[in-house]
């Protein structure tokens, strides 16, 4: 079935929003944040592969003797993945000050306006 | 509103986009196709410019200004951890109590210390010519220092991670970045664009014309900005704590 792969990327997606609507904990949402992120990575590598293809890296390769998985979507990929790894960084220092300020990790407690 | 509510209120909306995503899916083209003209292109022009790795060339040559964009959101992401973990007027810092390692932990950390460092630098240095580059080898040697964490313990690590020399040369990196774009502009030709250097021979180290500048300034960027980090969520960790007890 050759969607199937595009199918598990909206899966992955789907379950990490179900995370994130019902976390009970800020640590836990961030990390289901973290799972929606990651169906994206799935979704663009399903769509760059080709069957038979290679890495696009000619540094053992002789160029054009044998065909690539598309390397624009990789790209995408690999930036993906450090700036996903610095912004769930900075959601994570948030999560600490909230602990600290309020003195708790549930969102269903944080209704109230603070200092 | 009640807890079930919303979970209704969650399931009728996740069958929505559940239903639209799947329909997109199948308007895709099909898994493993042939049909990738933007990837022709990308090799294509990664192999008119030498630059043998062409995830590298996509980065730092054909979309080199997106990713000063990328670049600039993991600065700013950098900048607001560092605002929002710093030590408040109710925080105090405490020396921490060096720990006891056992003794294999710390040979084989200190042993491994200068050989991540090297495979770092390695993978930066070799960014345009085989898999890796700025991102990938800036959190290696990034990750190499905090080995001395492990093997010894948090005053060792202190010792050669002044944060505030790191902090300044994340900036520089990024700074670094447009220097290299603003180069080539002054040379004649476009921001960002690849024609400041010669391209060199294909495969070897000197080949791709900037990228491997590019390369080095996005390394030196991410590096400094992982050991940032990890500074302050360690600083959070071991060293602050509340003037009424913890």
């Amino acid at each position: 079935m050759s969607v199937l792969p595009y199918l598990i990327a909206v899966w992955i997606f789907l379950v990490g929003c179900y995370g994130l609507a019902t976390s009970r904990n800020l640590i836990h949402a961030v990390g289901c944040l973290v799972v929606c992120q990651s169906a994206t990575y799935v979704l663009l590598l399903a769509v760059g592969y080709r069957d038979g293809g290679t890495a696009p890296v000619h540094s053992d390769l002789r160029p054009g003797s044998r065909p690539l998985v598309d390397p624009v979507v990789q790209a995408l990929a690999l930036t993906d993945v450090v700036v996903g790894a610095t912004v769930t960084a900075l959601l994570l220092a948030l999560v600490i000050q909230v602990a600290k300020r309020h003195g708790t990790l549930n969102p269903d407690e944080l209704s109230e306006l603070r200092g | 509103m009640s807890r079930r509510l919303r979970l209704g209120v969650l399931a009728l909306g996740a069958a929505g986009i559940a239903a639209l995503l799947v329909a997109a899916c199948f308007q895709l083209p099909g898994f493993g196709g042939e049909s990738h003209p933007y990837g022709d292109r990308a090799v294509r022009a990664a192999l008119a410019r030498r630059t043998s790795n062409v995830i590298a060339s996509v980065n730092f040559d054909q979309r080199a200004f997106d990713t000063l964009g990328e670049e600039s959101v993991l600065f700013a992401a950098v900048l607001g951890t560092v605002v929002l973990l710093r030590q408040t007027r109710d925080e105090r810092q405490v020396e921490p109590a060096p720990a006891r390692v056992a003794p294999f932990v710390r040979r084989y950390a200190l042993i491994l210390l200068p050989v991540t460092l090297l495979i770092g630098l390695y993978v930066v240095a070799h960014g345009q010519l085989s898999p890796g580059g700025g991102f990938q080898g800036g959190v290696v040697a990034a990750t190499a220092l905090h080995l001395l964490y492990i093997a010894v313990d948090y005053r060792a690590l202190e010792r050669i991670r002044p944060v505030g020399v790191y902090e300044v040369a994340d900036a520089a990196g990024e700074g670094a970045y447009l220097v290299v774009g603003v180069a080539g502009l002054l040379a004649g030709s476009a921001f960002l664009a690849n024609t400041l250097l010669p391209y060199g021979t294909f495969n070897t180290l000197a080949s791709g014309g900037t990228v491997p500048l590019l390369n080095a300034a996005i390394g030196m960027e991410v590096a400094c900005a992982v050991i940032v980090l990890l500074a302050r969520f360690l600083d959070q960790a071991v060293e602050i704590e509340e003037e009424n007890g913890k």
